[in-house]
């Protein structure tokens, strides 16, 4: 080893040495990475082929059938399609939420920070918590939003009991939470737009507000609201929190939503090779939704 | 500042915004009143926010005389503090490595790292979950914190910052003297400070905030974070006592709320930096 280094130039050796180097520092997060990351990401697609079961010793590769069972799984349907309609609902909803109120604010001069920490708020609150106060404010007798429909004569709904409702309860609070994560975004976003466009833009004929918004700023955006897309539907299709805290899927299977119906087969029934087959569903999901991040960002949002 | 005058577009922009804020404030609001309401007030389903007759102590007795309140939040500072720390000790040696120095893995790194982007705690869970079972590993604080201790976040978050870095200070130290990790140490770190406090804001909200993993890993209620103390506070509370639900929730969300309000311009950009490269 030693002659081998005497032979090379100085070049080569501080080359080596620079390599060296870098492996070392890098080796304790590649260590975790493959631990943490890449090992259980094989082990779930793996195990999705399996009937393995946790408590039981034994199991076997079950090929296809996981996935046979996951296609006619009533359940797991009804998860699929609950997750679908409470990302359609949450996810236009607070963007076009965010967006709103981040233009207010910034044509607003006047407590600009004080809005700006209102809104965001929900985004800083324990999430568990939150829901357990919407719970109280949805409660159907008691509950200050039904007493307040009630001082104009409007019967309220049972937000969270009510099988037909319970979706719509849910995304109130998704939104409720998303929204100031996506005005900061979009405050961030705005900012950078440069004021001489705006100018440009009168000079060109565009009198309006409307007309401003239209030509300068929703084609700017184009790149900040892409990406506040991506990130509202990933996470509406990881609903969790306030599935478990709320509803644990009820009534009826009526909010049950992917997570969640993992949780419960994964995690409290010990299913796990039937889990691993849904997560395996899950991950093809995020997979997509990037892809298609990465495809719109490819051709529609270059605005130079 | 200038005030400028009120023309009727701001009026409305002013009352629209008003409004709004009034919304998001109602649960904070009725969070607040209802602490401190008694449960036949509660039930008379009245709008008033002022107690009647002040249950506010009698609630908080209850509140923390279920759940030990204060572990939960020891719990929760500990395991978040772990999990930052270890985050930023082993992200910032690998993404200097691969923004700095020239080395064959590095390619390869990159692609390690945008997978691990895409892969949700939620996705490992199982095999991580059975693995921690076969090593009777649950119900401890190692099982919260390890599989957080790597994020790929912070290593794709920290390259950005060091790419942009000019390399003569890198130079300058080596010339110096100073060996790779002192660099890292003396020269990289301090020098990237607004990326890692907007990492720890960010790793800080998604931790406290997280239920799915402790939910899976702890069924000791010695080990519960915050979120998973509530769910244990809301089964052992019979019924609908909502009074001491809401005292008990609002010394769970007070902390992170008070950091918030304190340095709310850092959470802010911090959230908009991590946000717009995440």
């Amino acid at each position: 080893m030693a002659d081998a280094v005497l032979t090379m130039s100085p070049v080569e050796t501080a080359g080596r040495r620079e390599a060296r180097t870098a492996w070392l520092l890098a080796s304790p997060a590649i260590l975790l990475m493959l631990l943490f990351i890449v090992l259980p990401t094989i082990a779930v697609i793996v195990l999705g082929f399996t009937d393995f079961e946790l408590g039981y010793g034994s199991f076997r590769f079950v090929g296809l059938e996981n996935y046979h069972e996951l296609m006619s799984d009533r359940t797991f349907r009804k998860s699929l399609w609950n997750t679908t309609v409470y990302t359609a609902i949450v996810t236009p909803v607070s963007i076009a939420l965010g967006l709103g109120i981040a233009l207010l604010i910034e044509s607003e001069p006047r407590g600009r920070s004080f809005f700006r920490t209102v809104y965001f708020l929900p985004v800083a609150s324990l999430l568990v918590a939150m829901a357990t106060v919407w719970q109280y404010l949805f409660h159907p007798s008691i509950g200050p939003l039904n007493t307040f429909l009630a001082l104009f004569g409007i019967p309220g709904p049972n937000w969270l009991g009510a099988s037909s409702i319970v979706l719509y309860g849910l995304s109130i609070i998704g939104i409720w939470q998303s929204v100031g994560f996506n005005m900061v975004l979009f405050l961030a976003g705005l900012t950078a737009i440069p004021r001489e466009l705006y100018s440009a833009a009168e000079v060109d004929g565009a009198k309006s507000s409307l007309d401003r918004f239209r030509l300068v700023t929703w084609p700017m955006l184009g790149p900040t609201t892409l990406f506040v897309t991506t990130i509202s539907v990933i996470n509406s299709v990881k609903v969790f929190e306030t599935v478990k805290t709320l509803t644990e899927g009820g009534p009826n299977k009526a909010s049950e939503m992917l997570l969640f119906t993992i949780y419960q087969e994964g995690f409290v029934y010990l299913k796990v090779g039937y889990a691993s087959a849904m997560t395996v569903v899950f991950l093809a999901i995020l997979v997509v939704l990037m892809a298609l991040q990465y495809w719109f960002l490819d051709r529609k949002v270059h605005y130079t | 500042m200038m005030t400028a005058p009120m023309s009727f577009g701001r009026v409305c922009r002013l009352s629209l915004l008003s409004i709004g804020a009034l919304v998001f404030l109602a649960p904070y609001i009725f969070m607040i009143s209802t602490a401190g309401k008694g449960q036949s007030e509660i039930f008379s389903a009245t709008l008033s926010l002022i107690p009647q007759q002040w249950a506010y102590v009698a609630n908080f007795t209850k509140a923390f005389s279920r759940v030990s309140m204060g572990n939960l939040l020891w719990n929760g500072v500990l395991v978040c503090g772990i999990i930052l720390v270890l985050q930023v000790i082993i992200a910032v040696p690998c993404a200097y490595a691969m923004a700095k120095l020239q080395f064959r893995g590095a390619r390869i790194m990159m692609s390690l790292v945008m997978l691990g982007l895409l892969i949700p705690i939620h996705a490992t869970a199982l095999p991580l979950y059975v693995a921690f079972d076969k090593l009777s590993m649950l119900n401890s604080y190692t099982a919260l914190v390890a599989p957080f201790s790597i994020s790929v976040f912070a290593i794709f978050l920290f390259l950005q910052f060091f790419r942009a870095m000019p390399d003569d200070l890198i130079h300058a130290a080596r010339l110096d003297g100073m060996s790779e990790a002192g660099i890292v140490a003396r020269v990289i770190v301090p020098n990237a400070w607004p990326s890692v406090t907007a990492f720890a804001i960010f790793s800080v909200v998604a931790h406290w905030n997280d239920l799915f993993w402790p939910l899976i890993v702890i069924t000791n209620q010695g080990y519960a974070t915050p979120p998973l103390g509530l769910l244990f506070f809301r089964a052992a509370e019979a019924g609908d006592d909502y009074g001491a639900l809401m005292a008990a929730t609002l010394i769970i969300t007070l902390p992170l709320v008070i950091v918030f309000l304190l340095a709310q311009k850092r959470f802010v950009e911090g959230i908009t930096m991590t946000g717009l490269k995440g």
